[in-house]
Protein backbone atom coordinates (compact mmCIF):
# COMPACT_ATOMS: atom_id res chain seq x y z
CA UNK A 1 0.00 0.00 0.00
CA UNK A 2 1.23 3.45 -0.91
CA UNK A 3 1.46 5.29 2.38
CA UNK A 4 2.51 8.67 0.99
CA UNK A 5 0.05 11.54 0.55
CA UNK A 6 1.25 12.12 -3.00
CA UNK A 7 -1.73 13.19 -5.11
CA UNK A 8 -4.33 12.01 -2.57
CA UNK A 9 -5.87 15.39 -1.81
CA UNK A 10 -6.27 18.73 -3.50
CA UNK A 11 -7.20 22.31 -2.78
CA UNK A 12 -10.37 23.02 -4.76
CA UNK A 13 -11.61 26.30 -3.28
CA UNK A 14 -10.16 29.39 -1.63
CA UNK A 15 -11.36 32.46 0.23
CA UNK A 16 -9.37 35.42 1.47
CA UNK A 17 -9.95 38.89 2.88
CA UNK A 18 -7.89 41.96 2.17
CA UNK A 19 -5.64 42.54 5.22
CA UNK A 20 -6.57 45.75 7.01
CA UNK A 21 -5.10 47.57 9.97
CA UNK A 22 -8.34 47.37 11.95
CA UNK A 23 -11.87 46.04 11.49
CA UNK A 24 -13.72 47.67 14.38
CA UNK A 25 -17.01 46.99 12.62
CA UNK A 26 -16.55 43.20 12.55
CA UNK A 27 -16.04 40.23 14.86
CA UNK A 28 -13.23 37.71 14.49
CA UNK A 29 -15.61 34.78 14.09
CA UNK A 30 -17.60 36.77 11.53
CA UNK A 31 -14.45 37.18 9.43
CA UNK A 32 -13.76 33.44 9.76
CA UNK A 33 -17.28 32.57 8.64
CA UNK A 34 -17.08 34.96 5.68
CA UNK A 35 -13.97 33.33 4.21
CA UNK A 36 -15.23 29.81 4.98
CA UNK A 37 -18.47 30.50 3.08
CA UNK A 38 -16.48 32.05 0.24
CA UNK A 39 -14.13 29.06 -0.02
CA UNK A 40 -16.98 26.52 0.05
CA UNK A 41 -18.80 28.37 -2.73
CA UNK A 42 -15.54 28.72 -4.66
CA UNK A 43 -15.18 24.93 -4.50
CA UNK A 44 -18.65 24.53 -5.97
CA UNK A 45 -19.89 22.87 -2.79
CA UNK A 46 -22.94 23.36 -0.59
CA UNK A 47 -23.10 23.69 3.17
CA UNK A 48 -24.21 20.03 3.41
CA UNK A 49 -21.07 18.86 1.58
CA UNK A 50 -18.69 20.09 4.28
CA UNK A 51 -17.99 17.33 6.78
CA UNK A 52 -14.51 18.29 8.00
CA UNK A 53 -13.25 21.43 9.72
CA UNK A 54 -9.78 22.58 10.70
CA UNK A 55 -9.28 25.88 12.46
CA UNK A 56 -6.61 27.64 14.40
CA UNK A 57 -6.39 26.43 17.97
CA UNK A 58 -7.91 29.44 19.66
CA UNK A 59 -9.91 28.53 22.73
CA UNK A 60 -13.24 27.00 21.79
CA UNK A 61 -12.52 26.70 18.07
CA UNK A 62 -13.31 24.69 15.98
CA UNK A 63 -16.50 24.01 17.94
CA UNK A 64 -17.42 27.69 18.03
CA UNK A 65 -17.06 28.06 14.27
CA UNK A 66 -19.00 24.86 13.54
CA UNK A 67 -21.81 26.12 15.74
CA UNK A 68 -21.71 29.60 14.18
CA UNK A 69 -21.89 28.15 10.65
CA UNK A 70 -24.52 25.58 11.61
CA UNK A 71 -22.46 22.67 10.32
CA UNK A 72 -21.86 19.30 11.96
CA UNK A 73 -18.42 18.11 10.90
CA UNK A 74 -17.65 14.42 11.48
CA UNK A 75 -13.98 15.25 11.68
CA UNK A 76 -12.49 18.41 13.19
CA UNK A 77 -9.19 19.65 14.46
CA UNK A 78 -7.64 22.76 16.02
CA UNK A 79 -4.03 23.51 15.21
CA UNK A 80 -1.49 26.17 16.14
CA UNK A 81 1.98 25.83 14.67
CA UNK A 82 2.66 29.57 14.60
CA UNK A 83 3.44 30.76 11.07
CA UNK A 84 3.35 27.20 9.75
CA UNK A 85 -0.27 26.64 10.83
CA UNK A 86 -1.85 27.11 7.39
CA UNK A 87 0.82 25.14 5.53
CA UNK A 88 0.41 22.24 7.97
CA UNK A 89 -3.37 22.26 7.44
CA UNK A 90 -2.79 21.05 3.86
CA UNK A 91 -1.27 17.65 4.73
CA UNK A 92 -3.53 17.42 7.80
CA UNK A 93 -6.69 17.82 5.70
CA UNK A 94 -5.27 15.53 3.03
CA UNK A 95 -4.70 12.86 5.68
CA UNK A 96 -8.37 13.18 6.63
CA UNK A 97 -9.81 13.03 3.11
CA UNK A 98 -7.48 10.26 1.96
CA UNK A 99 -8.44 8.00 4.88
CA UNK A 100 -12.17 8.63 4.67
CA UNK A 101 -12.37 10.57 7.92
CA UNK A 102 -14.02 13.33 5.90
CA UNK A 103 -14.83 14.07 2.28
CA UNK A 104 -14.52 17.84 2.14
CA UNK A 105 -12.50 19.66 4.78
CA UNK A 106 -12.69 23.42 5.16
CA UNK A 107 -9.63 25.00 6.79
CA UNK A 108 -10.06 28.45 8.32
CA UNK A 109 -7.86 30.98 10.11
CA UNK A 110 -8.88 34.43 11.23
CA UNK A 111 -7.44 37.17 13.40
CA UNK A 112 -9.33 39.11 16.02
CA UNK A 113 -11.11 41.91 14.21
CA UNK A 114 -10.12 44.72 16.56
CA UNK A 115 -6.77 46.28 17.29
CA UNK A 116 -3.88 44.16 16.08
CA UNK A 117 -0.94 46.30 17.13
CA UNK A 118 1.62 43.96 18.68
CA UNK A 119 1.13 43.70 22.40
CA UNK A 120 3.42 42.29 25.00
CA UNK A 121 1.34 39.32 26.06
CA UNK A 122 2.15 37.26 29.11
CA UNK A 123 5.65 35.80 28.88
CA UNK A 124 6.07 32.04 29.04
CA UNK A 125 8.47 30.71 31.68
CA UNK A 126 11.40 30.76 29.25
CA UNK A 127 10.79 34.37 28.26
CA UNK A 128 10.15 35.41 31.87
CA UNK A 129 13.43 33.96 33.14
CA UNK A 130 15.79 34.34 30.19
CA UNK A 131 14.57 37.11 27.89
CA UNK A 132 12.21 39.69 29.38
CA UNK A 133 14.57 40.91 32.16
CA UNK A 134 17.01 42.02 29.42
CA UNK A 135 14.50 43.90 27.27
CA UNK A 136 14.00 42.15 23.91
CA UNK A 137 12.41 44.15 21.10
CA UNK A 138 8.73 44.21 20.27
CA UNK A 139 7.21 41.22 18.46
CA UNK A 140 10.00 38.96 17.14
CA UNK A 141 12.14 41.87 15.96
CA UNK A 142 15.20 41.18 18.08
CA UNK A 143 15.22 37.41 17.54
CA UNK A 144 15.24 37.73 13.75
CA UNK A 145 17.57 40.73 13.87
CA UNK A 146 20.07 38.56 15.74
CA UNK A 147 19.76 35.84 13.10
CA UNK A 148 20.49 38.46 10.43
CA UNK A 149 23.43 39.83 12.44
CA UNK A 150 24.94 36.37 12.79
CA UNK A 151 24.32 35.59 9.09
CA UNK A 152 26.14 38.79 8.14
CA UNK A 153 29.04 37.86 10.40
CA UNK A 154 29.38 34.28 9.18
CA UNK A 155 28.76 34.85 5.49
CA UNK A 156 29.21 38.55 4.75
CA UNK A 157 25.55 38.97 3.76
CA UNK A 158 24.69 42.66 3.27
CA UNK A 159 21.63 44.72 4.14
CA UNK A 160 21.17 45.66 0.48
CA UNK A 161 21.00 41.98 -0.46
CA UNK A 162 18.27 41.37 2.13
CA UNK A 163 16.47 44.56 1.08
CA UNK A 164 16.26 43.24 -2.50
CA UNK A 165 13.89 40.49 -1.26
CA UNK A 166 11.48 43.08 0.14
CA UNK A 167 11.71 45.12 -3.06
CA UNK A 168 10.91 42.22 -5.41
CA UNK A 169 8.01 41.15 -3.23
CA UNK A 170 6.69 44.72 -3.25
CA UNK A 171 6.85 44.71 -7.04
CA UNK A 172 4.63 41.62 -6.97
CA UNK A 173 2.19 43.31 -4.62
CA UNK A 174 1.65 46.05 -7.21
CA UNK A 175 -0.24 43.44 -9.22
CA UNK A 176 -2.31 42.27 -6.22
CA UNK A 177 -5.23 44.57 -5.36
CA UNK A 178 -5.77 42.65 -2.10
CA UNK A 179 -2.27 43.52 -0.81
CA UNK A 180 -2.02 46.06 2.02
CA UNK A 181 0.77 47.84 0.11
CA UNK A 182 -0.91 47.74 -3.31
CA UNK A 183 -0.19 51.08 -4.96
CA UNK A 184 3.00 51.72 -2.96
CA UNK A 185 6.13 50.60 -4.87
CA UNK A 186 9.46 50.30 -3.12
CA UNK A 187 13.16 50.65 -3.95
CA UNK A 188 16.26 49.30 -2.21
CA UNK A 189 17.03 52.90 -1.19
CA UNK A 190 13.59 53.18 0.40
CA UNK A 191 14.31 50.08 2.49
CA UNK A 192 17.82 51.27 3.42
CA UNK A 193 16.51 54.70 4.37
CA UNK A 194 13.65 53.34 6.47
CA UNK A 195 13.87 53.56 10.23
CA UNK A 196 16.12 51.05 11.98
CA UNK A 197 13.87 48.97 14.26
CA UNK A 198 16.32 46.40 15.59
CA UNK A 199 19.80 46.47 14.09
CA UNK A 200 20.34 45.36 11.39
CA UNK A 201 16.61 45.12 10.54
CA UNK A 202 15.00 48.17 8.97
CA UNK A 203 11.30 48.93 9.24
CA UNK A 204 10.56 47.86 5.65
CA UNK A 205 12.11 44.43 6.28
CA UNK A 206 9.50 43.69 8.96
CA UNK A 207 5.87 42.65 8.56
CA UNK A 208 2.99 44.96 9.35
CA UNK A 209 0.35 43.38 11.61
CA UNK A 210 -3.14 43.43 10.12
CA UNK A 211 -6.53 41.85 10.59
CA UNK A 212 -7.67 39.31 8.06
CA UNK A 213 -8.82 35.79 7.42
CA UNK A 214 -8.41 33.03 4.87
CA UNK A 215 -9.93 29.64 4.13
CA UNK A 216 -9.56 26.74 1.74
CA UNK A 217 -11.42 23.55 0.93
CA UNK A 218 -9.49 20.32 0.52
CA UNK A 219 -11.06 17.23 -0.96
CA UNK A 220 -9.96 13.75 -1.93
CA UNK A 221 -8.41 13.00 -5.32
CA UNK A 222 -11.50 11.19 -6.62
CA UNK A 223 -13.70 14.23 -5.98
CA UNK A 224 -11.17 16.88 -6.93
CA UNK A 225 -11.96 17.14 -10.62
CA UNK A 226 -15.67 17.77 -10.07
CA UNK A 227 -15.13 21.35 -8.93
CA UNK A 228 -15.18 24.51 -11.05
CA UNK A 229 -11.40 25.08 -10.82
CA UNK A 230 -8.35 22.98 -11.68
CA UNK A 231 -7.51 21.06 -8.48
CA UNK A 232 -4.20 21.80 -6.80
CA UNK A 233 -2.78 18.48 -5.63
CA UNK A 234 -0.55 17.97 -2.62
CA UNK A 235 2.51 16.04 -3.83
CA UNK A 236 4.67 16.02 -0.74
CA UNK A 237 4.88 17.52 2.73
CA UNK A 238 7.34 17.59 5.58
CA UNK A 239 7.33 18.98 9.10
CA UNK A 240 10.30 19.59 11.34
CA UNK A 241 10.48 21.09 14.80
CA UNK A 242 13.68 21.89 16.67
CA UNK A 243 12.75 24.64 19.11
CA UNK A 244 10.14 27.32 19.69
CA UNK A 245 10.51 30.92 18.61
CA UNK A 246 14.22 31.16 17.66
CA UNK A 247 15.81 31.21 21.10
CA UNK A 248 19.40 31.50 22.20
CA UNK A 249 19.85 27.75 22.36
CA UNK A 250 19.02 26.95 18.75
CA UNK A 251 21.83 24.73 17.58
CA UNK A 252 22.87 27.28 14.96
CA UNK A 253 20.88 30.45 14.68
CA UNK A 254 21.51 30.72 10.93
CA UNK A 255 20.04 27.25 10.31
CA UNK A 256 16.35 26.43 10.37
CA UNK A 257 14.42 23.13 10.52
CA UNK A 258 13.36 23.92 6.93
CA UNK A 259 16.32 21.84 5.84
CA UNK A 260 14.60 18.74 7.23
CA UNK A 261 10.99 19.55 6.35
CA UNK A 262 11.89 20.58 2.77
CA UNK A 263 13.97 17.45 2.21
CA UNK A 264 11.06 15.26 3.26
CA UNK A 265 8.59 17.19 1.11
CA UNK A 266 10.81 16.89 -1.96
CA UNK A 267 11.35 13.19 -1.29
CA UNK A 268 7.59 12.56 -1.00
CA UNK A 269 6.97 14.50 -4.18
CA UNK A 270 9.86 12.82 -6.02
CA UNK A 271 10.94 16.30 -7.10
CA UNK A 272 13.85 18.61 -6.37
CA UNK A 273 14.23 22.36 -5.77
CA UNK A 274 15.14 22.91 -9.42
CA UNK A 275 11.78 21.49 -10.50
CA UNK A 276 9.92 24.30 -8.74
CA UNK A 277 8.39 27.02 -10.90
CA UNK A 278 7.47 29.36 -8.03
CA UNK A 279 8.02 29.67 -4.30
CA UNK A 280 5.87 30.92 -1.45
CA UNK A 281 8.16 31.25 1.55
CA UNK A 282 7.12 32.40 4.99
CA UNK A 283 8.32 35.97 5.42
CA UNK A 284 7.93 37.64 8.79
CA UNK A 285 11.23 39.39 8.00
CA UNK A 286 13.54 39.44 4.97
CA UNK A 287 16.06 37.23 6.78
CA UNK A 288 13.36 34.56 7.20
CA UNK A 289 13.05 34.26 3.42
CA UNK A 290 16.84 34.26 3.06
CA UNK A 291 17.52 31.37 5.42
CA UNK A 292 14.52 29.42 4.05
CA UNK A 293 15.90 29.73 0.50
CA UNK A 294 19.17 28.24 1.75
CA UNK A 295 17.70 25.51 3.93
CA UNK A 296 15.14 24.38 1.31
CA UNK A 297 18.04 23.91 -1.09
CA UNK A 298 17.48 26.72 -3.60
CA UNK A 299 21.01 27.95 -2.90
CA UNK A 300 23.86 26.85 -0.66
CA UNK A 301 24.08 27.83 3.01
CA UNK A 302 25.72 31.22 3.25
CA UNK A 303 25.25 32.12 -0.41
CA UNK A 304 21.79 33.63 -0.28
CA UNK A 305 23.13 37.19 -0.43
CA UNK A 306 24.60 36.76 -3.90
CA UNK A 307 21.68 34.52 -4.87
CA UNK A 308 19.13 37.22 -3.97
CA UNK A 309 21.11 39.83 -5.92
CA UNK A 310 21.30 37.70 -9.04
CA UNK A 311 17.77 36.25 -9.14
CA UNK A 312 14.57 37.97 -10.23
CA UNK A 313 11.93 37.07 -7.64
CA UNK A 314 9.12 38.94 -9.38
CA UNK A 315 6.22 37.11 -11.00
CA UNK A 316 7.88 37.80 -14.36
CA UNK A 317 11.26 36.63 -13.10
CA UNK A 318 13.38 33.50 -13.27
CA UNK A 319 12.31 32.41 -9.76
CA UNK A 320 8.94 33.92 -8.80
CA UNK A 321 8.82 34.26 -5.02
CA UNK A 322 5.88 35.39 -2.89
CA UNK A 323 3.97 36.60 -5.92
CA UNK A 324 1.17 38.02 -3.73
CA UNK A 325 3.70 40.32 -2.11
CA UNK A 326 4.44 38.02 0.80
CA UNK A 327 3.39 39.07 4.26
CA UNK A 328 5.91 41.91 3.96
CA UNK A 329 3.73 43.59 1.34
CA UNK A 330 0.41 41.76 1.71
CA UNK A 331 0.17 42.24 5.50
CA UNK A 332 0.48 39.75 8.34
CA UNK A 333 -2.92 38.83 9.71
CA UNK A 334 -1.76 36.80 12.68
CA UNK A 335 -1.68 33.08 11.87
CA UNK A 336 -3.70 33.86 8.74
CA UNK A 337 -0.54 35.62 7.51
CA UNK A 338 1.05 32.29 6.74
CA UNK A 339 -2.20 31.30 5.00
CA UNK A 340 -1.59 33.97 2.35
CA UNK A 341 1.30 31.87 0.96
CA UNK A 342 -0.92 28.79 0.65
CA UNK A 343 -3.81 30.74 -0.90
CA UNK A 344 -1.55 32.49 -3.41
CA UNK A 345 0.07 29.21 -4.40
CA UNK A 346 -3.35 27.64 -5.00
CA UNK A 347 -4.56 30.70 -6.89
CA UNK A 348 -1.52 30.65 -9.15
CA UNK A 349 -1.74 26.89 -9.72
CA UNK A 350 -5.41 27.29 -10.67
CA UNK A 351 -4.37 29.98 -13.16
CA UNK A 352 -6.43 32.65 -11.38
CA UNK A 353 -3.69 35.15 -10.45
CA UNK A 354 -4.63 37.74 -13.04
CA UNK A 355 -1.94 40.25 -13.98
CA UNK A 356 0.64 38.51 -11.84
CA UNK A 357 -0.02 35.00 -13.20
CA UNK A 358 3.20 33.00 -13.47
CA UNK A 359 3.27 31.73 -17.06
CA UNK A 360 4.96 28.37 -16.84
CA UNK A 361 3.71 26.78 -13.65
CA UNK A 362 3.62 23.08 -12.90
CA UNK A 363 5.08 22.86 -9.41
CA UNK A 364 5.07 25.25 -6.46
CA UNK A 365 6.95 25.09 -3.14
CA UNK A 366 5.27 26.51 -0.02
CA UNK A 367 6.61 26.77 3.50
CA UNK A 368 5.39 28.20 6.76
CA UNK B 1 17.97 52.06 46.19
CA UNK B 2 15.58 53.66 43.66
CA UNK B 3 12.63 51.51 42.74
CA UNK B 4 13.44 49.06 39.93
CA UNK B 5 10.76 49.37 37.25
CA UNK B 6 11.91 46.86 34.62
CA UNK B 7 10.36 43.38 34.40
CA UNK B 8 11.73 40.96 36.98
CA UNK B 9 12.18 37.24 36.44
CA UNK B 10 9.27 34.98 37.35
CA UNK B 11 10.99 31.87 38.68
CA UNK B 12 9.22 28.54 38.78
CA UNK B 13 10.56 25.76 40.98
CA UNK B 14 12.77 24.90 38.00
CA UNK B 15 14.40 28.33 37.83
CA UNK B 16 14.65 29.25 41.52
CA UNK B 17 18.06 27.59 42.11
CA UNK B 18 19.48 29.54 39.16
CA UNK B 19 18.28 32.87 40.55
CA UNK B 20 19.56 31.91 44.01
CA UNK B 21 23.01 31.26 42.52
CA UNK B 22 22.93 34.52 40.54
CA UNK B 23 22.19 36.35 43.80
CA UNK B 24 25.49 34.92 45.09
CA UNK B 25 27.17 36.06 41.85
CA UNK B 26 27.69 32.50 40.67
CA UNK B 27 26.92 31.95 36.97
CA UNK B 28 25.33 28.51 36.70
CA UNK B 29 23.87 26.38 33.93
CA UNK B 30 22.09 23.06 34.15
CA UNK B 31 24.30 20.05 33.63
CA UNK B 32 23.41 16.39 33.16
CA UNK B 33 25.46 14.21 35.50
CA UNK B 34 24.86 11.22 33.22
CA UNK B 35 26.14 12.62 29.92
CA UNK B 36 27.76 16.02 30.70
CA UNK B 37 25.30 17.92 28.51
CA UNK B 38 25.03 21.56 29.63
CA UNK B 39 22.09 23.84 28.84
CA UNK B 40 20.38 26.98 30.09
CA UNK B 41 16.73 26.25 29.26
CA UNK B 42 15.79 24.72 32.61
CA UNK B 43 14.28 21.26 32.47
CA UNK B 44 13.63 18.21 34.62
CA UNK B 45 15.23 15.93 32.02
CA UNK B 46 18.37 16.08 29.92
CA UNK B 47 17.42 16.82 26.30
CA UNK B 48 20.22 14.56 25.06
CA UNK B 49 19.95 11.36 27.17
CA UNK B 50 16.68 12.01 29.09
CA UNK B 51 18.33 11.36 32.44
CA UNK B 52 16.81 13.31 35.31
CA UNK B 53 20.02 13.49 37.33
CA UNK B 54 20.66 17.18 36.72
CA UNK B 55 22.64 19.75 38.68
CA UNK B 56 23.31 23.47 38.57
CA UNK B 57 26.92 23.78 37.47
CA UNK B 58 29.04 26.90 37.94
CA UNK B 59 30.71 28.08 34.74
CA UNK B 60 33.61 30.44 34.23
CA UNK B 61 31.56 33.48 33.31
CA UNK B 62 33.64 33.95 30.16
CA UNK B 63 32.30 33.72 26.67
CA UNK B 64 31.93 35.42 23.33
CA UNK B 65 29.28 37.55 21.69
CA UNK B 66 27.37 35.09 19.48
CA UNK B 67 25.05 37.75 18.06
CA UNK B 68 23.27 40.93 19.16
CA UNK B 69 20.84 43.62 18.20
CA UNK B 70 20.37 47.21 19.24
CA UNK B 71 16.87 47.53 20.64
CA UNK B 72 15.07 50.71 19.62
CA UNK B 73 11.46 49.59 20.19
CA UNK B 74 11.25 47.39 23.30
CA UNK B 75 8.64 44.73 23.94
CA UNK B 76 8.05 46.06 27.46
CA UNK B 77 7.32 49.81 27.73
CA UNK B 78 9.43 50.06 30.90
CA UNK B 79 12.53 49.81 28.69
CA UNK B 80 11.48 52.77 26.51
CA UNK B 81 13.63 55.31 28.31
CA UNK B 82 16.75 53.12 27.99
CA UNK B 83 16.82 52.82 24.17
CA UNK B 84 19.02 52.29 22.32
CA UNK B 85 20.63 49.42 24.22
CA UNK B 86 22.27 46.13 23.28
CA UNK B 87 20.33 42.88 23.64
CA UNK B 88 22.73 40.04 23.09
CA UNK B 89 23.21 36.31 22.97
CA UNK B 90 26.38 35.23 24.73
CA UNK B 91 28.03 31.92 24.00
CA UNK B 92 29.68 30.75 27.19
CA UNK B 93 33.10 29.11 26.90
CA UNK B 94 31.46 25.95 28.26
CA UNK B 95 29.01 25.83 25.33
CA UNK B 96 25.53 27.04 26.30
CA UNK B 97 24.19 30.36 25.04
CA UNK B 98 22.08 32.81 26.97
CA UNK B 99 20.35 36.13 26.29
CA UNK B 100 21.68 39.10 28.24
CA UNK B 101 22.73 42.73 27.90
CA UNK B 102 26.15 44.19 27.16
CA UNK B 103 27.40 46.89 29.50
CA UNK B 104 30.52 49.04 29.78
CA UNK B 105 30.94 49.22 25.99
CA UNK B 106 29.75 51.87 23.51
CA UNK B 107 27.26 50.45 21.00
CA UNK B 108 29.52 51.34 18.07
CA UNK B 109 32.31 49.15 19.51
CA UNK B 110 30.13 46.03 19.77
CA UNK B 111 31.21 43.28 17.36
CA UNK B 112 30.10 39.68 16.93
CA UNK B 113 32.59 37.23 18.49
CA UNK B 114 34.13 39.79 20.85
CA UNK B 115 35.31 38.19 24.13
CA UNK B 116 33.08 38.85 27.13
CA UNK B 117 32.97 38.27 30.85
CA UNK B 118 30.09 38.33 33.28
CA UNK B 119 29.31 41.31 35.51
CA UNK B 120 26.57 41.26 38.11
CA UNK B 121 23.70 43.71 38.28
CA UNK B 122 21.99 43.51 41.69
CA UNK B 123 18.73 45.02 40.50
CA UNK B 124 16.67 44.31 43.65
CA UNK B 125 17.31 42.68 47.00
CA UNK B 126 15.84 39.52 45.49
CA UNK B 127 17.23 39.40 41.96
CA UNK B 128 20.66 39.76 40.37
CA UNK B 129 21.00 39.73 36.59
CA UNK B 130 24.10 38.42 34.82
CA UNK B 131 25.25 40.94 32.23
CA UNK B 132 28.39 40.98 30.13
CA UNK B 133 31.24 43.37 29.40
CA UNK B 134 34.29 43.16 27.11
CA UNK B 135 36.91 40.78 28.50
CA UNK B 136 40.37 42.34 28.15
CA UNK B 137 41.95 38.93 28.84
CA UNK B 138 39.90 37.05 26.23
CA UNK B 139 41.26 35.73 22.95
CA UNK B 140 40.96 38.34 20.20
CA UNK B 141 37.98 38.34 17.88
CA UNK B 142 38.29 35.70 15.16
CA UNK B 143 37.40 35.78 11.50
CA UNK B 144 34.16 33.94 10.71
CA UNK B 145 35.92 30.95 9.12
CA UNK B 146 37.86 30.42 12.36
CA UNK B 147 34.82 30.20 14.59
CA UNK B 148 33.70 26.87 13.14
CA UNK B 149 30.49 25.10 13.98
CA UNK B 150 28.76 26.12 17.13
CA UNK B 151 29.14 23.50 19.81
CA UNK B 152 26.09 23.28 21.98
CA UNK B 153 26.46 19.67 22.95
CA UNK B 154 29.58 20.38 24.96
CA UNK B 155 31.95 17.50 25.52
CA UNK B 156 35.08 17.50 27.66
CA UNK B 157 33.30 19.27 30.47
CA UNK B 158 35.65 20.09 33.35
CA UNK B 159 35.24 18.08 36.54
CA UNK B 160 32.36 19.17 38.69
CA UNK B 161 33.29 21.26 41.71
CA UNK B 162 30.49 21.78 44.19
CA UNK B 163 29.88 25.40 44.99
CA UNK B 164 30.64 26.45 48.58
CA UNK B 165 27.58 26.08 50.76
Amino acid sequence: MDKSLRGKGAIIGIGELRPMRRRPDRTGIGLAAEVAIEAIADAGLLKEDVDGLITELALGEPAALAEYLGIRPRWAHGVNMFGATAAIMVPLATMAVSTGMANNVVCVINTPAGDVLPGMGAPNTYQANYEFPYGPGVAQNSNYAMIAQRHMFEFGTTQEQLAKIAVDQRFNAQANPLAAFYGTPLTVDDVMNSRMVSDPLKLLECVMPTTGAAAMVITSADRAKAGPHPPVYLLGAGVSIEHGIPPAHAIKMVDTPVKFSARQAFQNAQLSPRDMDMLSLYDCYTITVAVSLEDAGFCKKGEVGDFASSMDFTYKGNLPLNTHGGQLSFGQSGLAGGFSHVIESARQMMGRAGDRQVEKLDFCFVNG
Amino acid sequence: MPEYTLPLPQPTILHQPMWDAFKQHRLVVQRCRACDMMFIFAREHCPRCWASDLEWYEVSGRGRLYTYTTVRQPMHPAFNELVPYVYAIVQLDEGPRLPSNLVNVPIEDVQVDMPLRVVWDDVTSEFTLPKFEPDPDGLPRRMPHQTGATRVHASGVPAYTPAPA
